[in-house]
Parts: structure tokens; C-alpha cells; sequence
């Protein structure tokens, strides 16, 4: 059945996908208002940060800098560390995207964020030929933001009654979050491979300051899924059996992000 | 602390880093075995931020075991993700149970006290 994609739908599917990591980023976005008053910065210094930084675990842990008293230029090159892995974001989402102009890359750029950029790639990995699929960025990314600033206000709010934001036990919303967008990916094995190998060496370099070993932990994932997928491409065609050959533009898809999807009109 | 130059560094560093990939590298065709590469660019990050956060709770010792609720929690996360495919569930029902394992102690506790 040919479907027929609109702006408007494409706004609205997006939203409408990225609705659990809403859900699942506001806690996060609460503990980091309350966080940020706590830790000296002033109210109006807390809200500025999440209207043009706009960038979750770079705000939190400068937060925490803030408190510890460390210079203006350590916090900077801090959040720099911690926010490269948009840059592999970036470079991702870079080739579905060379026919817009930069009054939109700008600011879906500056809304990109960990929850957008999962949502966005597999809606664009999938196989339709809509020309608005930056439109359902937008909608993903404008329900983030909004959602973070809200949030941040109730959090700026709580902090100033309710004392040690942090030991509630919200920090976890975050990882359950992350787990919900990994888990689609890797019931492909490569992909599997790829993010085993990650997360070994993430804990192996967790003692690197400022989250390098991230960096370095995600660069030793992708290499692992490519050599995993290169050797199950080989094997696959040595044993001659074709329904086992590892298609490479689908072999890191996600299986279902978002599940009835397709079923949709 | 210059509240001003703090965001204003901030919001630059950040914006320099998300901008200028998704501006101009996008209009260089780019080889064939990077594209690929990039399709493990999600797993592999998400990846490396999930397993220290799950396995090293305070940041720097690793704590496998039952008393550690993030650990238990993100398994029992993985395994709702795995067989509902349901995010909202998955965040839900995995925030509930990491309540659940945190105070299930106190709560023991405080009943056998009473």
C-alpha cells in the first residue's frame, strides 16, 4: 500500500516516537535544575544553560564542576569531551541530509541530542521515499527541547525546598532510557558485538578523566561490528548459503525502535 | 564563577561540535566503509554509556552483584526491552523495579523491626 507522506505527519510521527524518551529524560531534566541551584548556580544561570546548551550529561556534570569550584575553562573543555560523541551523531546523519539547507541543519543541529539522533536514524533507515523525514526530526527535536526546559523549571523549583536532588534514585530514568533505545539494535549480531565490545572498554578506560574512555569505548565498538560483520559476510559466502549473507544496509537497523510502526496508514 | 562566559563557552564547544559535521561533511561523498561504520555509531555509544553507569554505580569500582539495584535493574530493563519491544514500558516498568530493588532492604527491614 503506497503511503502518503506529509510535513505534518512526519512532524507528528516524530513526536509521537520520541514520546517515551520524554517520559524517560524527565527525571533526569528535574535533578539537573534542582542539581544546578544547589550547586551555585543562580536560577536564571540554571534555565540559560538548558535554553542554549541544551545538552543533558554536559550540563549535569558541569553542574557538578560548578560545586567543586574548578575555572570557567575546565567546565568548557569538559563539556567539549563529553559532547564529541555528537560528532559521530553528526557524521551519521550527515549523508541523509545533504539536500537541506543550512537554515534548517542549523538548528536540528543544535537540537540534536542522544534521544533524537536514535529516534531520527532509524527513520531514516527506513526504506520509504517521504522527502519530509527532517520534518520528523523537527517534531522529535522540538518535543525534547521544550520538554527539557519544563523540566528544568520544575527541577529549579524543587531545589530550592527539597535538599540532595541526586539520592532519589532518579539518575536511573536516564540508563533505563539508554537501555530501551540499545536494545532494538542488537538482536543483529553484528550491532551485538559492536556494543559488547563498547561497553568492555568503557569500564576497562572508566578511570580516564572526563569521559574519554567513552569516546574511545564507542570507536572499539563500531570497529568490532564491522570486523564481525566482514566475517559473517565471509563465512556466509564460503558455506554457500545465501539466506545467511549479512545484508549490510540492514544488518545495523534496528528491528522495531518503535513497535506498530509500519503498520500505520 | 562568570556565569555569562560559563554558558556562552559552553553553548559554543557544543554547538561546534553538533553544527559543522551535519553542514559540510554530508556534501563530500564519503566512502563506502565509513558509511557502513556508521551504522554501529548508535549501539556502541549507547553501549559505552549504559555499562559503566550499570556496572560501576559510584564511578569507580565495579559492583557485580544482587545489592547493586542498578545492575538488577537494567537486566530486568534488557529483558522487558528484548520481549515487549515497548520503550514506554521498558522505562516504566524498569524505574519501577529499580525502586523497588533500592528500598526492598529498608522495607524488609523496617518490617521485621515492627
Amino acid at each position: 500500500m503506497p503511503q502518503s507522506f506529509t510535513r505534518h505527519s512526519e512532524f507528528w510521527a516524530g513526536f509521537k516516537d520520541t514520546f517515551p524518551l520524554v517520559v524517560g529524560g524527565i527525571p533526569f531534566g528535574i535533578i539537573f535544575g534542582a542539581l544546578a541551584v544547589t550547586s551555585g548556580l543562580s536560577e536564571g544561570g540554571a534555565a540559560a544553560m538548558s535554553a542554549f546548551v541544551f545538552a543533558g550529561s554536559a550540563q549535569f556534570i558541569a553542574a557538578g564542576l560548578v560545586a567543586s569550584g574548578v575555572s570557567v575553562g575546565f567546565i568548557v573543555l569538559t563539556t567539549f569531551v563529553v559532547n564529541l560523541r555528537h560528532l559521530l551523531y553528526s557524521a551519521t546523519l550527515a549523508p541523509h541530509m545533504t539536500h537541506l539547507p543550512q537554515r534548517w541543519l542549523a538548528p536540528l543541529a543544535f537540537w540534536l541530542t542522544d534521544e533524537s539522533f536514535v529516534v531520527v536514524v532509524s527513520r531514516y533507515a527506513k526504506n520509504d521515499d517521504s522527502p519530509f523525514k527532517h520534518w520528523y526530526f523537527l517534531g522529535s527535536a522540538i518535543f525534547m527541547y521544550v520538554n527539557w526546559q519544563l523540566c528544568t523549571y520544575i527541577g529549579i523549583w524543587t531545589g530550592r525546598s527539597i535538599p540532595n536532588p541526586a539520592n532519589w534514585g532518579l539518575d536511573f530514568a536516564m540508563i533505563v532510557t539508554f537501555i530501551g533505545m540499545l536494545v532494538p539494535f542488537v538482536r543483529k549480531k553484528p550491532a551485538l558485538v559492536a556494543a559488547l565490545a563498547a561497553g568492555s572498554v568503557a569500564i576497562g578506560l572508566n578511570f580516564l578523566p572526563n569521559k574519554l574512555g567513552l569516546m574511545a569505548a564507542a570507536l572499539a565498538g563500531i570497529g568490532a561490528g564491522m570486523i564481525t560483520e566482514t566475517i559473517l559476510e565471509r563465512t556466509a559466502q564460503q558455506g554457500n548459503q545465501p539466506s545467511t549473507v549479512v545484508d549490510s544496509a540492514q544488518a545495523t537497523q534496528p528491528r522495531s525502535t518503535v513497535p506498530a510502526k509500519e503498520s500505520e496508514a | 564563577m562568570n556565569e555569562f562566559l560559563l554558558i556562552a563557552g559552553m553553548a559554543l564547544v557544543t554547538f561546534a561540535i553538533r553544527y559543522p559535521v551535519l553542514a559540510f561533511v554530508g556534501r563530500v561523498p564519503m566512502p563506502k566503509s565509513v558509511l557502513r561504520s556508521l551504522g554501529y555509531v548508535p549501539p556502541a555509544v549507547l553501549a559505552a554509556i549504559i555499562a559503566p553507569a550499570v556496572l560501576m554505580p559510584d564511578g569507580e569500582h565495579l559492583a557485580v552483584g544482587f545489592f547493586n539495584p542498578y545492575l538488577m535493574a537494567g537486566l530486568f530493563s534488557t529483558t522487558v526491552a528484548w520481549r515487549s519491544r515497548n520503550l514506554l514500558l521498558t522505562i516504566v516498568a524498569g524505574m519501577g523495579f529499580f525502586w523497588l530493588w533500592r528500598w526492598l532492604p529498608t522495607l524488609i527491614l523496617a518490617s521485621n523491626l515492627m
